[in-house]
């Protein structure tokens, strides 16, 4: 169809050429979304080229299932294991704390408090969530490792049980936030049947709306132990900085993070074996927390219910 | 009527079990609560005798009674910044990417996946990449330049997670009006989207600088020095920040030290405070217009 | 004992069947609604309903919507009581005893109580353990798989799903889930079901399917139906009460009748402008 025009032959409406304008902009913002991929791709590419410097000298094997980690003080040994032990046993402390009062807690805001007391639960525990890590490691350090000694004398200064208490404390929030989603996402339907036919609260809860939450339960569960996996300050201030293969709560250990963090304080030359063993340790990281992630929203996926 | 024999009910054993149940619902919320109100009076218990007018305009020093935070304040200050520069334009692009001009398809979808499980990256991991691309590849030194643009890819997810909702919530009949009146794709983004959506987006930024703030470990990876008697005076000179400062002074064996640490704790958590009740402050004033 | 039920053709319980067939003024009330009120906060929702509901029938609750008569609906297994900032005053006798008196426990006296919802809504779980769940809650004595099977056989869904018990429950059609909900409901063996428009979200052949089952159901419970469709009304009740809203929003009986009488010969004028369809 053509333009409509005037008398005169000029058309009444004039199209603007802006389409060009419309495609570089809309160009533009695609690049920013693609910055997130870069990102990803940058992460594996700059892991993955350093640590290639590692396990040229050190074979993968070795590193993988070796159990002494000295790359610095001879005897030299590069066995990641007390690295990731330590990592573990923090991560366990952490998830024996944070799980059941996690859920506990999202199970008494979703299916018992009242909506003005869950309205000032709420922004508290989100308080809790944005405090910075390295404020954790001071409590770990300064307040529950002597109060730990008031019990326990010969527990060290640096231990795995103060850092993953408070690691535990420290992701609550989440554990309970994101599972509280999930079970107020349970349709009010479910509830109400069940409550029809004669069970308590208590039996809702536990029978009807964990279950029935259960995907994300799990997804928020995971999702908080990925987290306490990649902690840093914390475990850095009060776990230690003696790379140990043991199960024991009360000695002294190193993270996988906190040996990245005491590797990248000191002098060591960039290139150097030394240097690169911090990227072959934060590939490992990166995957053990992929894996829990993808695992999350696997879970998420797969069982998640739809419910319209 | 039915026989009543054939139910067993046990009402007083499910009522004693479940008040048992609510205790133990409700002590863990509190043991929740309480570690926050522990951990903030056993900081202002330690603290509060070292916050000082010295605290906030000393440089770092050997003696405790002298040291202050000067260097991290303003080294904070231009990390924060350039963050905010960079991670602005690209989150809040990529938001509208997503919600006004992205088709259903695989790079969408490969888009969004990524962005979730970047939120999920370990932030010591963001450290290792500012170190290798930016410190060593792009020869950024360890400079705030590389630290800005490592902290920026960090919390772009949360920028445009935040913005994405904010778009999202921009009721689809404005976006309507304008296109009936005549407006390119481009103009009703610019003067309708954009504009109902700038609270939202505002609180999403602040959020993710608050997180910036505290963030060590990416920062130590890429700084690393953490004794600095200097101000930055450009892009490219070295830097500390406030969080590093802390774990610097609480890893000293001193008691005099961990007084503080504690100091600057309280110095940073009131910044982080002010900012997160700025955000509260205009998520509300957001909803109630949104209800008007 | 739970005979009860199965031995309804045998001559010694002959109560239950004589009542359905009798179907007289001389039936026992079950019910007995006396000034009732329901507050939301200080609006009101429902003011003054005095009826009383018989045993064995079916009862139709109609009405426009937000005439309350969900509401009442709810006050009979006090459902109510799980929404806060509700209060209901009043009375209502359940077979003589005060539903809503401080001694009366709303979890022991739900189970007593069957309710079917709008919107099919079977539990994430086995088609066992949905019927099951009623059970184990409530404390079931007998054999489980038995009260299975003999609530799944009244909500007539027994042949249909007898080789899939363990099946999750959300794969069945939206009609087999209603009928699921309802033998659901049954397990606890309650003596009053009450269905909030248990048709609505279904089919036309679902539908038929749900009223055969109420019509095949009150030889033995007491039914009370809350439906929009006024020729549903018709075709399944015994009784019907009539609802209307007024100026202020609160719901109001208008008229309690045999359900032939209110379609045919209607007492009041605004029954019979609503039944005629001049307003909805």
């Amino acid at each position: 169809m053509s333009d409509p025009t005037t008398d005169d032959g000029e058309p009444r409406f004039r199209r603007r050429s802006k389409t060009w304008e419309g495609g570089a902009v809309k160009w533009l913002f695609l690049a920013c979304a693609l910055v997130s991929i870069l990102t990803t791709v940058g992460i594996l590419v700059s892991l993955v080229i350093n640590a290639w410097g590692f396990f040229t000298e050190i074979p993968i094997w070795d590193y993988l299932f070796g159990t002494r980690w000295s790359p610095i003080l001879k005897p030299r040994d590069y066995g990641v294991l007390p690295l990731v032990s330590g990592t573990l046993l923090v991560t366990l402390i952490g998830a024996l704390v944070a799980v059941p009062i996690g859920l506990a807690s999202a199970i008494f805001l979703s299916e018992y408090a009242p909506d003005r007391l869950r309205r000032i639960i709420k922004p508290v525990l989100e308080i809790l969530g944005g405090i910075p890590t390295v404020v954790y490691g001071y409590f770990a350090l300064t307040w529950v490792t002597p109060q730990i000694q008031k019990i326990l004398p010969d527990l060290l200064v640096f231990n795995a049980l103060s850092a993953g208490l408070v690691l535990g404390l420290m992701i609550i929030p989440m554990v309970s936030s994101l599972s509280e989603d999930a079970m107020l996402a349970v349709p009010r339907s479910l509830k109400q049947a069940a409550y029809a036919l004669g069970a308590t609260r208590l039996e809702v809860s536990i029978s009807i709306v964990v279950p029935a939450a259960l995907s994300g339960v799990i997804a928020a569960c995971i999702i908080g132990i990925s987290r306490a996996i990649g902690e840093t300050m914390l475990v850095t201030i009060a776990a230690g900085a003696t790379p140990k293969l043991t199960l024991n709560p009360l000695e002294s250990i190193q993270t996988m993070t906190a040996y990245i963090v005491q590797l990248s304080l000191g002098e060591t030359p960039h290139g150097s074996l030394e240097f690169n063993t911090i990227f072959a340790v934060g590939l490992l990281l990166f995957f053990m927390t992929l894996v829990m992630n993808v695992g999350g929203h696997y879970v998420v996926r797969r069982w998640g219910l739809r419910y319209e | 009527m039915r026989s009543p024999s054939s139910f067993n009910h046990h009402l007083g054993r499910r009522k004693i079990l479940g008040s048992i149940a609510l205790v133990m619902f409700m002590s863990s919320v509190v043991v929740g609560i309480l570690g926050l109100v522990v951990l903030l009076a056993q900081i202002l218990f330690q603290g509060l005798e070292w916050l000082s007018p010295e605290l906030i305009f000393n440089f770092p020093s050997r003696h405790p009674e002298q040291a202050g935070l000067k260097a991290a304040i303003f080294g904070t200050v231009w990390l924060m910044g350039l963050t905010a520069a960079f991670t602005v334009p690209v989150g809040v692009g990529a938001a509208i990417y997503l919600e006004e001009y992205a088709s259903e398809n695989w790079l969408t979808r490969l888009i969004e996946v990524n962005i979730a499980n970047l939120a999920g990256v370990p932030s010591i991991v963001y450290g290792l990449l500012g170190l290798a691309l930016f410190v060593q590849w792009l020869s950024m030194g360890r400079s705030v330049l590389a630290g800005a643009l490592t902290m920026s890819l960090l919390v772009l997810p949360i920028v445009i997670l935040a913005s994405r909702e904010a778009i999202k919530a921009v009721p689809e009949t404005y976006r309507q009006a304008a296109f009936a009146l005549g407006a390119t794709k481009w103009e009703v983004v610019r003067s309708v989207v954009l504009p109902s959506a700038s609270p939202g987006v505002l609180t999403g930024i602040i959020l993710a600088m608050s997180r910036a703030i505290g963030e060590t470990a990416p920062v130590i990876a890429i700084s690393a020095l953490v004794y600095l008697t200097f101000i930055p005076q450009n892009p490219l000179d070295r830097f500390t920040v406030l969080p590093i400062q802390i774990f610097n002074w609480i890893a000293r064996p001193q008691e005099d030290f961990r007084g503080l640490a504690a100091g600057g704790i309280i110095v940073l958590l009131i910044i982080l405070l002010s900012m997160n009740a700025l955000a509260v402050f205009l998520r509300n004033r957001y909803q109630k217009q949104s209800v008007e | 004992m739970t005979e009860t039920r199965e031995g309804l053709d045998a001559p010694t319980v002959p109560k239950l069947f004589v009542n359905e067939h009798t179907a007289s003024d001389e039936s026992n009330t079950v019910i007995d609604v006396n000034k009732l009120d329901v507050h939301y906060g200080t609006f009101c929702a429902v003011r003054g309903v005095s009826m009383k509901i018989k045993e064995n029938r079916v009862t139709a609750f109609i009405g426009p919507s937000g005439c309350g008569k969900s509401t009442v609906l709810r006050c009979f297994n006090r459902m109510n009581d799980l929404i806060p900032g509700a209060r209901v005053t009043g009375e209502i006798n359940f077979f003589g005893q005060d539903l809503y008196a401080a001694e009366v426990d709303p979890t022991e006296m739900r189970s007593r109580v069957g309710m079917v919802f709008q919107k099919p809504n079977p539990f994430p779980k086995s088609i066992y353990d949905n019927v099951a769940f009623g059970l184990k809650v409530n404390g079931y004595t007998g054999n489980y798989p038995d009260a299975v099977e003999r609530s799944l056989k009244r909500a007539a869904l027994w042949g249909e799903v007898k080789d899939r018990l363990k099946e999750n429950a959300l794969q069945l059609s939206g009609g087999q889930q209603q009928r699921l909900c309802i033998a659901r409901a049954l397990a606890p063996e309650p003596e009053v079901l009450l269905m909030d428009e248990p048709a609505s979200a279904l089919d036309p052949i679902s539908t038929l399917a749900i009223e055969q089952l109420i019509n095949d159901l009150c030889k033995d419970v007491s039914i009370i139906i809350v439906t929009h469709n006024m020729q549903q009304a018709a075709r399944v009740s015994h009784e019907t009460a009539f609802f209307m809203v007024n100026d202020d929003r609160a719901g109001y009986l208008v008229e309690f009748d045999d359900t032939s009488k209110i379609f045919t010969n209607p007492n009041d004028e605004r029954t019979e402008a609503y039944i005629t369809g001049r307003f909805s």
